[in-house]
This record gives C-alpha cells, structure tokens and sequence, in this order.
C-alpha cells in the first residue's frame, strides 16, 4: 500500500482529506482559525480539481443551512467552521441532526467570547454536544485527516445517518506542521465509496417531505430514535477505524489507551494534551512512575462502558476538561466520566482538573506536576480544580 | 394514544414518506374571521380564488361555490380583492362566534 509523506498544517490536512472525498456541495464561510480549510478547498475548486458546488454564504447560520438543503436533496455534503461561526450554526446544528443529514464538519476547537479569543479551547464543539452530533477529536493534524476520512463513513452508515464533526485544536493543530501519511486519491474514493442518500429530493419519483412539525405526539419519538443512532454509532466507528486500519495501517476506535492497563496514575484527555502527555509518560516511566493516559477520541457517541472498564483498576485519575460548564460540577469530560465510572464496583480517585481555556499553555512541566501530585495524594479526590490560572 | 406509531415505526428524521399532506392539516380552527360568500353580488372574476394564500376557494365547474373552512384562516384576501357588483362584496367578513 502506499502512502505519501507529506509536511502538513491541521488546516491543510483537512482540506486535503476533503478535496479527496471530493463532495457534491460544500458550503462554508470563513473564521479564524479554521479560514485556510475552506480557503484552500475552494482554491480545488476554482482550479477543477473536485467536481464540487461551493456555496459562498454570507454567515455561518447561512452555511449549515445551505448544508442542511443540499444532504436533504441527496448530497454528499461538508463544511468547516470554528467558535463563533459555530455557535452562530447553533440552530441550524440540531435540525441537521434531527433531520438525520449525514453532513461531515471540519471545526476548529476555539473558545467563545467574551472576551473575544482566538486560541484553543473545547468550549465551541462542547456546547453542541447534546445536539445528536456525532463528536471525533484528533490528537494530531494525522489524525484530523484520516477521521475526516472515516467521518463520511460514519455519517453515511444506514444504522446512523447523523452528522460528523471532526475538530483540531486550534493552532495548535490547525497550524502546526506535522509530517503525515497521506492516501492516494483512488484510495480514499474506494475507502468511502458510493453515496446512497436512501431517501433524497431530487428523487422526483418519490417525493416526501423533510422538516414536518412534530408536537407532543412524535418530537419524542425521533429523538429517542437519534439514541439508538448514536448507540449504533458506537459499533460502526469501530467497524469503520478497524476497516481503516487494516487497509491504511492505522487503527481506530473509540478510545486509545496509552500505558494505562497497569497505570497507578492516569489522566484523561482530549485532543493535542494527549500527545504532550505520552511524552511525559515515557519519561515517568523511565523514572519507575507507573503513569497512564485515557484518550477519549469520540465525544459523542460517549462511550461509557469502554471507559469505566479502562479506569476502575486505576488508584487514582485525572480527567483534564479543556473547556467548564462555568456553575457546574466541573467540565463535560469529568462529569460524565465519574458518572460513568458510579456503577463500577471497584472505581478510581477521581478529580476534575480544568486547563487551557482561551489557549492558555499546557506544557509537559505542568502535566508531570499533575501526575507527581496524583501520586502524592495531593490532589483532591471527587474536586475541581483549575490547572494553569493564576488564582 | 393507541393508534400512535412507536419510535422504531416511523421514518428518518421525521420525514413523511409521500408528498401534498399539507391538505391533511387543518388549519382553520384559529381563524377569527370567516368569510360569507354572497352569490347574488358575485360576477366569477375568480379573483378570490386567485389570490387565496391557502387555497381555500372552492370551485365548482369554473365557478366560485364556497369555502373550504378547515383550511380558511381568516385573512379577508378574497373580501378586500373582491369588486363585487355595482359595487356590491360578493364576499364579507364575519367573526367567528362561537
């Protein structure tokens, strides 16, 4: 098989991977720091390198709209997007996924103002996370490649037809130059296949009708059934990573564990943290710490049964939220992981830590802090902390 | 409730698997106005039928004959469009009364 090796930003690895699944529609407008995804794609486009219909809109609201019309009349559709531009989707996000619109996002995690920022937090992504998106972070700009990749699958699955959001963090990935494994164009086209849009309308023989009131007799009824898609998206995410890995070399799944089966202390992450923290790791370990890190890859569908079985063994853990549920108990990562872990019989310390918010630094003499104070008992369990403020 | 589909029943997303339901959804019973066809005034300008917003004139052999009032709104398009004869409305405006 081969692979072309390619020096690549995040930015510029997911236009590739979307120039390579070469959409019928893509219909987007620019923000910092996602801009250069579709500034380079429409530069495919304009020089007829993909056959695709590029809609300039006018806002991000616009954008996810134009989306949701072009996967309801049968195509395959993407865009990008970042924070702001994501939240002013917000409306649109839902109906996309209540409409069951398998459209593929590119977005660049970044806080929300105010104050107005431009550096990486998961605030933007996390805020839509009950929308019925699916949710796939990427540790590096390899990652957010071949995910946009799998994402098309995953969108298109008859046992899932939701919509996929693929994110980076931004600048960190987004505009870090990594060395990466790229596909050859027919292979991706062969990975992803055909799009059967099932049910589409421009199928004039069978017209329907999309986006129909729902009231206190069936709005129930379609949201329960975004659940059970969400939980068949949890089998085929790992069907399509295993298919990707056994083709490409690469495996996917849910969630990767590194150094963690008999870890003494570990810290969950998402994201670019994730590769920082394997290098800490390795250090620790050369030094007899018994260190591991959970990385959670898919958000949504979350898969709780996986993660409460690869930490109950675990003494003590530290889930790392790069975004808060400001009046909450803690961020959405360590929420739902220490309510995964509630029906474990044996089940770990647990403690909150909340980083990096707006961009603020992480770096690996912070994260061997975290885990030397783990170690220590210094960090308190069923607590939130926040790691790098100055308080 | 019964006749109620369950969740794994009904189709992706919501949609409605065949087109022109619109006719299945009454929508006429918050109009606050009805409209009085009065037929001797009427000269079949169809003018009413033209610029019915819900398409809610019915016609008989080319020919204005009432209204459907389940899907009537009440607007008054048809009575303030109508010329009528000598200046006569073939078609006025009345409040629902219930």
């Amino acid at each position: 098989m081969q692979k072309i090796i390619l020096a690549k930003t995040g930015n510029e690895a997911m236009a590739l991977a979307m120039k390579q699944v070469n959409p019928d529609v893509v219909a987007a407008y620019p923000i910092t720091p996602a801009t250069e995804i579709v500034q380079i794609f429409s530069q495919y486009v304009a020089d007829g390198e993909v056959k695709t219909e590029f809609v300039a809109v006018e806002s991000e609201h616009s954008a996810m709209s134009a989306c949701i019309g072009s996967a309801a009349a049968g195509a395959r559709t993407m865009t990008g997007t970042s924070s702001q531009g994501l939240a002013l989707m917000y409306e649109m996000i839902y109906i996309a996924a209540g409409l069951r619109l398998p459209i593929v996002m590119a977005d660049v995690n970044r806080a929300l103002s105010a104050p107005i920022n431009i550096h990486c937090d998961h605030s933007d992504t996390m805020g839509c996370r009950d929308a019925g998106w699916i949710h796939i972070f990427s540790e590096n700009a390899q990652e957010a490649y071949d995910s946009m990749i799998q994402a098309v699958r995953i969108a298109e699955h008859q046992d899932v037809r939701l919509p996929v959001m693929v994110t980076t963090d931004g600048f960190i990935i987004s505009h870090g130059m990594e060395r990466i494994d790229t596909l050859p164009d027919a292979d991706v086209q062969s990975f992803i296949g055909k799009y059967d849009p099932m049910m589409h309308l421009l199928d004039v023989k069978k017209p329907f009708t999309v986006g129909a009131i729902n009231l206190t007799d069936y709005y129930f009824e379609h949201r329960r059934a975004m659940v059970d898609a969400q939980n068949n998206a949890l089998k085929v995410i790992k069907e399509v990573g295993q298919e990707f890995g056994k083709k490409f070399d690469t495996n996917y799944g849910l969630i990767e564990k590194y150094q963690l089966d008999d870890a003494e202390v570990a810290i969950v992450a998402l994201g670019s943290t994730c590769g920082t923290s394997k290098v800490v790791i390795d250090k620790l370990r050369q030094q007899g710490v018994k260190a591991g890190l959970l990385k959670v890859r898919v958000f949504r569908p979350f898969p709780t049964e996986e993660i409460a079985r690869a930490l109950e063994n675990i003494r003590t853990v530290a889930v790392l939220d790069r975004s808060d549920s400001v009046g909450g108990f803690g961020g959405p990562v360590f929420t739902e992981i220490r309510s995964a872990l509630y029906g474990s019989a044996k089940k770990p310390q647990i403690s909150g830590v909340v980083y990096g918010l707006g961009g603020r630094e992480i770096d690996m003499e912070q994260i061997e802090g975290l885990f030397m104070d783990l170690k220590a008992g210094k960090v308190k369990a069923d607590a939130v902390s926040y790691l790098g403020v100055r308080e | 409730m019964s006749e109620l589909k369950k969740y794994k029943e009904l189709a992706l997303g919501g949609n409605i698997e065949k087109g022109g339901t619109a006719v299945d959804f009454k929508t006429g019973d918050w109009r606050s106005s009805r409209p009085i066809y009065h037929p001797e005034n009427c000269i079949q300008c169809l003018f009413c039928w033209v610029y019915c917003p819900d398409s809610a004139v019915i016609l008989k052999d080319g020919k204005v004959t009432g209204f459907n009032l389940d899907h009537c709104k009440g607007c008054g398009i048809c009575a303030h469009e109508c010329p009528g004869k000598k200046k006569v409305k073939a078609i006025t405006m009345e409040e629902e009364v219930k």
